[in-house]
């Protein structure tokens, strides 16, 4: 079976809240979670603020949906990488970020966010068999 | 739009069955939805109700079965966190059904 699992980046480079691409996005990394591929996700640019700490969504009449990220552990999905260079520019380090984590097979809690540099994100890019951005 | 009445009130659900709006749901709409469904509701059956409720309230999604087995596995034990216990609790899927009549949307990653 092992040849048949693909490595699959989801690239999210937009802001959580004005456009449905961060919810259909996140909606189709966990639908992508039952078929047991090799899932990874990217935050950079905007999508930075997808993952940031105490949204409030109050004035944009959105559903605040960020508790949602909180569940990708639960689908086995914990590679989840930050690029440096989008929270430096926006003035954010990652104690901005929510502290999304995940339980290994002994139910200890791991981190799932990786900070990256831009360099390395293309490296991580070039190894996939699968890139989608949104 | 479909409708079932529960307790006298009318209350919208979708094609299949599933709550329109999510707030509108009381108890009563559960032990309703599975008696049209044929299933007889026990206390086991609502300690994952509940559960899914608190789930979707804290994560804001219904969580696909894979994911709800493990879940239970932690909170209620070994013995219930298994998709055998859950089908014969919910024969026609505990990620589908249960969602259903706990009034949440079709589980997020249910194919």
């Amino acid at each position: 079976m092992s040849e048949s699992i693909k490595k699959f980046m989801f690239v999210n480079t937009k802001a959580p809240y004005g456009t449905v691409y961060a919810l259909e996005s996140l909606e189709v990394v966990l639908i992508s979670a039952a078929f047991d591929q090799d899932v990874s996700l990217v935050f950079c640019d905007d999508g930075v603020f997808q993952i940031s700490n105490n949204q409030n969504t109050e004035a944009s009449g959105m559903k605040n949906f960020s508790n949602a990220y909180k569940a990708l552990g639960d689908y086995d999905i914990n590679k989840l990488y930050v690029e440096k260079e989008s929270l430096e520019e926006r003035g954010l380090t990652l104690d901005n970020i929510m502290d999304l984590t995940y339980e290994d097979e002994d139910w200890a809690e791991k981190p799932s966010i990786k900070l990256v540099t831009r360099a390395e994100l293309a490296d991580l890019m070039d190894e996939q068999d699968v890139v989608i951005s949104s | 739009m479909a409708t079932i009445t529960v307790e006298g009130k009318e209350i919208e659900v979708d094609e299949e069955g599933y709550l329109v709006d999510l707030s509108t749901w009381f108890p009563a709409i559960a032990t309703e939805m599975a008696k049209i469904d044929e299933v007889e509701m026990g206390d086991d059956h609502w300690d994952i109700i509940n559960f899914l409720r608190e789930y979707y309230e804290e994560y804001q999604i219904a969580p696909a079965v894979r994911v709800l087995t493990k879940a239970v596995a932690k909170k209620l034990g070994k013995e219930k966190g298994n998709s055998k216990y859950l089908y014969e609790l919910f024969p026609y899927g505990p990620g589908k059904q249960a969602c259903k009549f706990a009034g949440l949307p079709k589980p997020t990653g249910c194919v």
